[in-house]
This record gives C-alpha cells, structure tokens and sequence, in this order.
C-alpha cells in the first residue's frame, strides 16, 4: 500500500491536515506533543485493518492555530465537532501522551461515536509522588533521548528529525505544547473527578520504563476508569508504538479484536 | 544626562563553582545555599549603598524583580522601595519593572506602586517588565500567555489609576467586578512608566507609541544604539519626535585611578556576573511560546547562552565601561553620542563585589563623571540628523 497524502479539511473554520489509509472500521489517532508527523510504519500495520485517520491537531504542524486554542479541553470539543463532521460511528480511538489526555477529556464528555479508548502513555491526571522529567527544561537532543529506553533507537530518531528544514515545525509544535500543557503541568487537575463517565471499553498501553509519565499513570487511569484494562510493555520508553511497535500493534489488535467479539 | 544607581542585589556569597557544576544560578540552583544571615546582611549593606547614592546626587535608584536565583534578591521589589521610600531623600526611585504576567492579579500591581507614589510624594517611576524565561519556569505562569497577559495587565493597571472607581473589568485573564484601589497614584495622571527590554522590535514600537521611556538592558552599544534608532523612528511614524530623556540604557561603570587597575580590580566581579549570576541554559531562558518563532530561531541561532565572556570581552563591546576617570568620560560620551540617551542606568556594584569597593566606586562616580555630564546632551551628527 502506498503511503496516503496529507489532505486538509476545514472544520468550523479551522484547516487542518489529515491523513487516511487503509479499509475497515475508523480508528482514530491523536497525536502527541511531537507533532502528526509522516505515515509511521505502525500506522500501516493498522491500516491493514482498519480505517486509520490521523488529523493533526490545530496549532501543530501545517494546521491553522485558531483563536479559540487555550487548552487541551478546547481540543477535545474540536475533536467531537470532527467526529460530527466526518459522521464517523463505531470510532476506535488512540491517544498518544497529549493526544491520549485530549481523547480521555473526549470520551468524558461524550462516547456516543466511540466503540473504544486507547490510551498510551497518556498525559492528563496527576499522580502524586511520581519522578517526572521536566520536558521544558531538557535541551532537543535530551528530549528525545528521554523518550526512549534504548538509546540506539533514540539516535535513529535524533538522526530523522535533527534536519534545519524542520525547525519552523519543530517550534510551532512546542510553542502550542506550552500553550496547552504548562501549567498545570501535564494534567487538568478536574480530569480524575469525571473519568468513571467512560462507558466503552477502555485499553491502556504503557512502556515500562516511560520516564516522561511513569507506568504509575496507567494504574492511576486504570483505577479511574471502570473496567479499563492495563499493558505494560518491556523495554519500552515513552513511545511504545515506535520502540516497541510490534508489541504495541499485537496488544492493540489484541484488545480490538476482543472488543468486538464482545460487541 | 541623568545618573540612576542600578541595583541587582546579587546573592555575593554564592558558591560559583556550585552555580557552574548546577548549569545555572536560577531556578534549579538549590536555596540551601543562602544563608540567611548573610542575605540579611546584604540586604542592609545594598539599601545602605542605595541611601549613599541619594546622598551622593544619583538622580534615581533603580531595583528590579526576579524569581528563585542568586542572581538578585528581590523577588518583591516593592518591599525595598518601600524600605527605601523614607531615607532616599531626594532622588527618584525606579523599579525597573515588575514582571505582569507572572501576578495571577494585576490590582495588586497598581495597588503597590500607588502606595510607593504617595509614600515617596510622586518620586517613583513604574517599571513594566514580562520578566525573563526562567521566571516562567520558577513562577508557573505558561509562557505562551505572557505576551497576551501583559498587554492585559497592563491595560487594567492604567484604567485603575486613570478612571474613577469603581468599575468592573472583564478580560481574558483578568476579571473583577470591582477596580476601585485606594490609594490613587500621587503623579497625574499616573507615575511615569519605563519598560526595559533586551531589544524586542515589538516592545520598542509599542514604548515608542505609547511615549513610555525605553530601557535597554545588558547589550553591546552597537546594539542599544540600533535599538534607540527604532525607538526613534516609530516615535516618528507615530507623529512625534522622541527626546533623548525617553532613552535609558542600563550599563555598568567601574572607575578607578588607571585603566590597568580598574580592570584588574572589576575583572572578578563582571565575570562572575556575566558566566555564573546570569549564565542558563536556552530553554530555561526562552521557554516556547515566550517570543515568537521568528525571534526565537534568531536568538537560537545566535546561541547566546553558551559563550563564556571576559571583562576584556565586554569593555571592547561597549557592555560597560571600566577605567580610569578619563577614559569613563571619553567612553560615556561617545556611547551618549553614538546612541542618543540621556539616562545612565548605572550598576556600581556587580556581582561578588563587596561593600567598600561599590562604595569606592560610587563616590568615584558621582566625583568625577556625574559633574561632566549634569547638563550634557547627546551631540553629533545623529542629533542633527533627528533635527
């Protein structure tokens, strides 16, 4: 299969890129701090089953930042109007660190479009106690060293994304991850209060050595979350479906297919 | 040209090798180093050097706000302006400024320098700052709210001390049902505002056009006489011509008998200042979203933050100026000349220097160089130009 070109699509007066690939029910991506990026391998294994949509949020990347972008609830209600516009049903959602607190804020307010909620390495509840590296105070190339277990892979990434051609992206994208995450640090301190109103089947897929939100965050989510359930993976960082891809595409899948022999 | 003693109030007791091996002397660099003993002491000792400098005709002091560093200690100016407001007689006392952004409200902004206004009986001057980037690490504030924050406080700080309370005040950030602070400032309409910048073309623009006395902190002189060229020229676009009394630039001043001995004697201090007070790594000085791209892959670029600097560095590059009286006075008038200010901000003492080499150095000041430049404008071709 040939990798999908970004498109753009216009909601509520918003542009943003998107990309689409593969056949099957829609399972929605959300991205996290880094940005959509391009066509990621795990995103093709996906697309073998599924309708993989990845939109890249507003104020990231080649996407409009809008007026109305203060926070990352402001982000979760764009994303129901994007449910609404696309008229997508049976959703498959995946959040990504950021992207996964945007989906948990999402799936809070309304599941009405949603057969289930992926999150991995989510941002979005505060643990107390927890050792978390402060991203702001990490220069690039600590940021993404930080984001991997082994530090081959972390010089892979460096390698791809060290380019000058990147720099007005790069800066965009941490411009908005301030804008949304600075304070308070990573968490909307109302979240956890509202988190028992998830009423789909729930996965949490954490990497076992993820230094940004430790593997605590995901026995927090699970306790906040009825029925969710927990994957921890070995010898992973912060980005299980980069480090670990074929574990973390098996233990989607997994719970995928799980899910709609339930259904 | 007017004469105002700058202040820092560096903690000088600070272990530099602690602040050298910690990266930086803000934020991280533990406060299990100050000794409060100590920092009573300079406390006084500082006050004490701000009182002498009254009494020796500075025209101004001049104190500042910063957050959790060695770097000064005042993280709430307005407690030493206050300290200050009853034994500095005569001169003028500034706080060069208050950071907005970093107060969750403003009011009590307006609040504090009201009262510094009557108390001093209209000899302040309101400084507003957005404060640095590691303020917004140390502080919790999102940088990416700073540029909308301080235009927002900025606004409500005016209307409190200019429209009759009370009245409500409904903003993004800021929300009060009622704005009515007692006590009103003692100037009319307001104390005069300074704004201090590192050069941000936008600041400058908006100083200019809202005739607010610009301040151009720590830069080569290259650099602060681009900066007030700018100022110039949008006071011109904005239908004016700028005075050189609307143009300050902040610097520091180390006299003594020969040039040798002036600059062995200030080499340790400014060096302690420019590599270990003020050194931080860049993304604890420009977090995202504090500047815009542009200005930030310019600064990334220049990788400002990495460079050590010898005093000998910062003398040929007009940061400051060290030497005997002679070579002070050529200095200072060429840089008046070439720039076109007539406010010294004047750091006298810096970084580790102790008390009676600053107190050496203030008289040495206010003996030899205040008197050759009480009356003196820029001159020169740049003056004619503007005429």
């Amino acid at each position: 299969m040939t990798n999908p070109t970004p498109t753009k699509l216009a909601v509520r007066g918003c542009n943003i890129t998107m990309m689409r690939g593969g056949a099957g029910r829609p399972l929605l991506i959300l991205h996290g701090a880094g940005g959509m990026g391009s066509w990621a391998p795990y995103m093709a294994d996906l697309a073998t089953r599924h309708d993989v949509i990845v939109p890249e949020h507003p104020g990231f990347g080649a996407s409009d930042t809008p007026d109305w972008l203060d926070n990352i609830p402001d982000l979760a209600n764009f994303y129901l109007d994007v449910l609404d516009q696309l008229d997508l049903q049976n959703v498959d959602l995946v959040g990504l660190s950021i992207g996964g607190w945007i989906a948990a804020e999402l799936a809070v307010r309304n599941t009405r479009r949603l057969a289930s909620l992926t999150l991995v390495a989510a941002a979005g509840i505060h643990v107390k106690g927890v050792e978390q590296v402060d991203t702001f105070l990490r220069n690039d190339e600590q940021r993404i060293r930080d984001m991997f277990h082994d530090p081959r892979r972390a010089d892979e990434m460096l390698e791809r994304t060290s380019r000058p051609e990147l720099e007005d992206i790069h800066l965009k994208n941490r411009t908005t991850t301030a804008k949304l995450i600075w304070q308070p640090r990573g968490y909307d301190p109302h979240l956890y209060k509202w988190l028992h109103r998830i009423d789909v089947p729930t996965l949490l897929i954490w990497g076992a050595n993820d230094r940004l939100f430790p593997k605590d965050y995901a026995l927090a989510y699970q306790r906040l979350i009825p029925g969710s359930k927990v994957e921890i993976i070995a010898d992973c960082g912060h980005l299980p479906q980069v480090e670990q891809r074929q574990a973390f595409v098996s233990a989607l899948e997994g719970f995928l297919v799980n899910r709609k022999a339930a259904a | 040209m007017k004469f105002f003693n700058f202040h820092l109030m560096p903690y000088r007791h600070a272990d530099l090798d602690a602040i050298e091996k910690n990266g930086s002397a803000w934020v991280t660099y533990s406060n299990r180093d100050y000794d409060p003993k100590k920092g009573a002491e300079l406390y006084h000792e500082y006050l004490d050097q701000m009182e002498l400098a009254d009494r020796l005709g500075f025209d101004g002091v001049c104190l500042n706000e910063h957050h959790q560093t060695a770097y000064g200690m005042m993280p709430t100016p307005g407690v030493l302006a206050g300290a200050l407001a009853r034994s500095v007689k005569r001169a003028k006392i500034a706080i060069l400024g208050r950071a907005l952004p970093l107060l969750n409200n403003p009011l009590v902004i307006a609040e504090e320098y009201a009262m510094i206004d009557n108390l001093t009986r209209g000899r302040f001057i309101a400084g507003f700052v957005r404060g640095i980037g590691a303020e917004y690490h140390a502080m919790g504030i999102n940088p990416a709210q700073s540029q909308e924050r301080y235009a927002e406080a900025h606004d409500l700080i005016i209307r409190a001390w200019t429209e009759p309370g009370p009245f409500q005040y409904v903003g993004k950030h800021y929300h009060f049902n009622y704005v009515n602070p007692w006590p009103r400032p003692y100037q009319t309409p307001h104390p005069p505002i300074w704004i201090p910048s590192q050069g941000s073309s936008s600041t400058i623009k908006w100083a200019a056009q809202m005739k607010y006395t610009y301040a151009q902190t720590l830069a080569p002189i290259a650099v602060v006489a681009r900066m007030f060229q700018m100022y110039r020229d949008e006071a011109e676009k904005a239908g004016y011509e700028a005075s050189p009394d609307q143009l300050a630039w902040s610097n520091t001043i180390y006299i003594a008998e020969t040039d040798e001995q002036a600059l062995r004697e200030a080499r340790p201090h400014m060096e302690a200042l420019a590599n270990r007070f003020l050194k931080m790594p860049t993304e604890m000085l420009l977090p995202p979203g504090y500047s815009n791209i542009e200005s930030m892959k310019r600064i990334r670029a220049a990788k400002i933050t990495g460079k050590p600097q010898t005093l000998d560095d910062l003398v040929r590059n007009g940061v400051v100026i060290v030497g005997s009286p002679n070579t002070v006075r050529e200095k200072l008038a060429e840089y008046q000349d070439l720039a076109g200010f007539n406010t010294s901000l004047t750091k006298t003492q810096f970084g580790t220097m102790a008390d009676a080499q600053a107190r050496a150095n203030m008289a040495a000041i206010a003996q030899e160089i205040l008197p050759h430049f009480r009356e003196r404008l820029p001159q020169g071709k740049r003056q004619a130009a503007a005429e």
